[in-house]
């Protein structure tokens, strides 16, 4: 021990975040050059869980490449889907009747909310709270047990079908729905009392990550992630779709631009799911659920076709350039995690190791999304 | 100094409201399912592996016309069949399930236009050894109707 | 009691006792709250009320390898769950339990168990340096910055008590509370002494409590989703066995002080009531804090690094100084 250690004030060292790591929710690698507790810099690493969705959409027909879509993102598969039976539809001129696109509306709508659910548990799991996570499963499994009982599967729902849907809502679907409202307005009020007004909640979020209006656009990023930084943009307003324009809801902005913001968001779209819920069930009207001539095989003329829907996570915008065969000649999927994750490498420069990953949470990242 | 003063109480006062709530769902009643104890019932509509449906005489309804291959995306049903003497349909001798690959779509299901292929109920599907998921649906027809 | 070596051997064998035995079943008594405050049973298999988990558990760690990192500095690595394990049951030594029961009654016992709980901030920074862990370091220097941090006003608030008795003599201490939850320090009015700032050293000890022993909301040493398991992330078998009973031991400390200090010790809250052996107030005391503390645990989410020494140096260490001063005032003039 004779000879001393030079302290090197400058060293930095290479911290491995994944793939394997309790915050990042799946296998993604993040490497972090880190001077103590800081982060110099930031590189996000994808491709743990690259499934070659796109080719596969070459190689398969329609139908059999629409099942893919649900794996793509296993909280919010319904919203996925409905992009691609939309497109689909579009593109091969299916007429889909009324009912069929309500109970697609209200069947995403509360897909959407197990999705922010599951979402609010696991960020403030991020952050060292745990039970917050469970309560917000017991209204999640309300929702998934109403799924499963209309669709026959929990997270892979593949309910939609070209031209309609797979199977019709029953009445006491429809009950459970109306129970279900109310008692997800009492829960919000009680996440807001156990979580949002909490000061050591406040403190940690509010001025965390700041992502400025111009960093969103620049990487094309949507959902709360955008919408927290000001920008009102939702393609359910802004490039309307399905019945959306039938519904009265409002698009909730905020303009602080930190976590907070974009977990306001996200609790504050859950409540206006809520109203779109009730306006469907409220509206929905009789008839059939597929069209009478819904075609056996569907072969879209050739053509380039795009269709983007708002999920959970964001904007999901799918393209296909169709050659008139059975087959596409290519799909390309847009997934929206994809472009709000790269925000991360950009932003979390010069952030505490702790908050950077509370910044994570709150981008609301599913890894098989990214990946596709 | 007031706003130090005020966040110190407020800051309090949010805990305490924390605490409340946790303190509520404390004397409220379990919510869940004791699992190998209790089991809950899969719904109607429950998407599990595939199986064969039988007519009366427990013979399959299935005729052999290959749709159901030719829906799955994965490629996981394999079937044959033969056309014996004297009948005008083809008769069923092997209808195997990889169901390694398969993905519960249900896409064969909706392809089969003789009502001969449903959803069974059954979710315990896990095993230490790859053959048990090479599932001989025409074998575990005559299990169901002995 | 005589400092024989008979003796000393007895009191330590209690104390080995009580702290694994606490630590055993507080683990339980956690994972039990835990699953009552999220609408589950929590484990409820082995044995009645799952009450054979703790031994099973203790049996699967001790049947575990124990496996040092190649890199690691070995003779640290092996000392720290020991270092972290046994300060605290020497703690248990000096902590009264009843007016009768005692091991050794020290003249400087809070002092005594003081110098005993700065060790645990030396066996996590052994512990995360030694398991050679680019986690497990950045733990340990969250964890000795966070002890630095929270000593001040934890000591500065025993001072208080200090100055109001006159003795570090714990006993003492909890006579001077005797006759009645009205003479316990943490009243606003304690009798003799009109300070309205006592129930605020009562809270900020009870806080300082909490972020000596790394529990949540400051477990930022064992940050799970951050640092993955903070400074144990290389521990297996029984040497994170250790660290975890080294904790709830710790906890157990915690609680006792701020009884002996705040709650009247083993006095009981009406006098009317001291027919009730004084140890029993005294575990009621004691269990009611912890039953606090796990329920925190699983209420709050976790504060930051900054959030928690900006706690200490601007709120606590300030109001804790100010109530040392207004006491020391009032001593004068009362």
């Amino acid at each position: 021990m004779s000879v001393p250690i030079r302290l090197q004030p400058d060293e930095t060292f290479i911290l491995n975040v994944g793939p394997q790591h309790p915050a990042t929710h799946g296998v993604l690698r993040v490497k972090m050059e880190m001077d103590g507790e800081y982060i110099v810099s930031a590189e996000t690493v994808i491709g743990y869980i690259h499934r070659m969705h796109e080719k596969m959409g070459e190689i398969k027909t329609y139908p059999q490449f629409y099942m893919n879509l649900s794996r793509m993102d296993y909280l919010g598969a319904l919203g996925y889907s409905h992009g691609h039976v939309l497109l689909i539809e579009k593109a091969a001129g299916i007429e889909v009747p009324e009912r069929a696109e309500y109970i697609r509306a209200i069947t995403v709508e509360l897909n959407r909310i197990a999705s922010h659910l599951f979402w609010f548990g696991a960020f403030v799991m991020d952050l060292g709270g745990f039970s917050p996570l469970m309560y917000a499963l017991q209204d999640r499994e309300y929702i998934l047990d109403m799924l499963e009982r209309i669709t026959g599967s929990r997270l892979t729902y593949s309910y939609y079908r070209f031209g309609g849907l797979y199977n019709d809502i029953d009445d006491q679907f429809i009950e459970s729905v109306k129970k279900f409202i109310p008692r997800m307005r009492k829960s919000l009020k009680k996440y807001h009392k156990l979580v949002t007004g909490n000061i050591i909640f406040r403190k940690r979020l509010e001025g965390n990550a700041i992502l400025s209006k111009e960093t969103c656009r620049k990487y094309g990023a949507s959902s709360a992630v955008a919408r927290g930084s000001g920008i009102n943009y939702d393609v359910r307003r802004n490039e309307p779709y399905s019945v959306y324009p039938e519904f009265n809801f409002d698009i909730p902005v905020y303009h602080e631009c930190d976590s907070m913001a974009r977990y306001k968001v996200r609790m504050d779209e859950i409540e206006q799911s809520l109203r779109i819920i009730e306006q469907g069930i409220a509206k929905l009207p009789d008839g059939p659920i597929m069209p009478k001539k819904a075609p056996k095989i569907i072969k879209p003329p050739k053509g380039d076709y795009y269709q983007a829907v708002e999920t959970a996570r964001g904007n999901f915008g799918i393209r296909l350039v169709s050659d008139g065969t059975k087959n596409p000649y290519r799909l390309k999927l847009r997934s929206p995690t994809y472009s709000n994750m790269h925000l991360f490498d950009e932003t979390c420069t010069g952030l505490l190791i702790m908050d950077a990953l509370a910044f994570m949470g709150s981008l609301d990242l599913v890894i098989p999304e990214i990946d596709r | 100094m007031v706003t130090y003063f005020s966040e110190i109480i407020s800051g309090l006062w949010s805990l305490v409201l924390g605490l409340s709530v946790t303190f509520v769902e404390f004397i409220r009643p379990n919510v869940t399912v004791q699992y190998p104890y209790e089991k809950l019932e899969m719904p109607e509509r429950f998407r599990g592996h595939i199986q064969l449906i039988g007519d009366e005489e427990g013979r399959p309804n299935c005729i052999v016309c290959m749709m159901c291959q030719r829906a799955c995306p994965s490629g996981c049903i394999s079937l044959s069949g033969k056309k014996e003497e004297g009948q005008k349909k083809k008769t069923l001798n092997s209808y195997i399930l990889d169901f390694t690959t398969c993905s519960l779509c249900g896409s064969c299901v909706e392809s089969c236009n003789f009502n001969a292929l449903e959803y069974s109920k059954e979710y315990n599907l896990a095993s230490t050894r790859k053959e048990d998921f090479i599932i001989d649906l025409l074998k575990r027809l005559e299990e169901q109707n002995s | 009691m005589e400092l024989t070596l008979l003796n000393v051997v007895i009191a330590v064998t209690i104390a080995i006792g009580f702290a694994a035995l606490n630590a055993a079943y507080l683990v339980w008594a956690e994972r039990r709250g835990a699953g009552r405050i999220q609408n589950r049973p929590g484990p409820n298999i082995n044995g009645p009320l799952g009450l054979l988990q703790p031994p099973l558990d203790g049996i699967k760690l001790m049947a575990k390898q124990l496996i040092i990192p190649g890199g690691a500095d070995k003779a640290l690595f092996i000392a720290a769950p020991v270092l972290a394990m046994a300060p605290a049951i020497v703690s248990f030594v000096t902590l009264p339990f009843s007016d009768t029961i005692i091991a050794h009654n020290l003249n400087i016992g809070v002092l005594a168990i003081f110098a005993f709980a700065s060790l645990g901030g030396i066996s996590l920074l052994f512990a995360g340096w030694s398991s050679r862990n680019k986690y497990a370091v950045m733990s340990s220097v969250r964890a000795v910055s966070q002890a630095i941090a929270y000593e001040i006003p934890m000591l500065v608030t025993v001072i208080t008590v200090v100055l109001i008795t006159g003795t570090m003599n714990l006993m003492e201490i909890v006579e001077a509370q005797k006759g009645g939850i009205w003479n316990w320090y943490f009243f606003p009015f304690t009798s003799g002494l009109y300070n309205p700032l006592m129930t605020m050293s009562f809270l900020i000890f009870f806080i300082c409590a909490l972020a000596e022993t790394n529990r949540a909301p400051f477990d930022l040493g064992e940050a799970e989703s951050e640092l993955v398991a903070g400074f144990h992330t290389e521990y297996g078998s029984m040497g994170f066995g250790l660290f975890f009973m080294g904790e709830y031991a710790n906890i157990v400390i915690g609680s006792c002080l701020t009884t002996l200090l705040f709650l009247g010790g083993w006095d009981a809250p009406l006098p009317v009531l001291s027919f009730i052996p004084g140890v029993v107030w005294f575990l009621i005391k004691i269990y009611l804090i912890i039953a606090t503390i796990i329920w925190i645990r699983w209420t709050f989410p976790r504060t930051t690094i900054y959030g928690l020494l900006n706690l200490s140096w601007k709120i606590l260490i300030p109001l804790s100084l100010f109530n040392l001063l207004l006491t020391a005032g009032l001593l004068k003039v009362v």
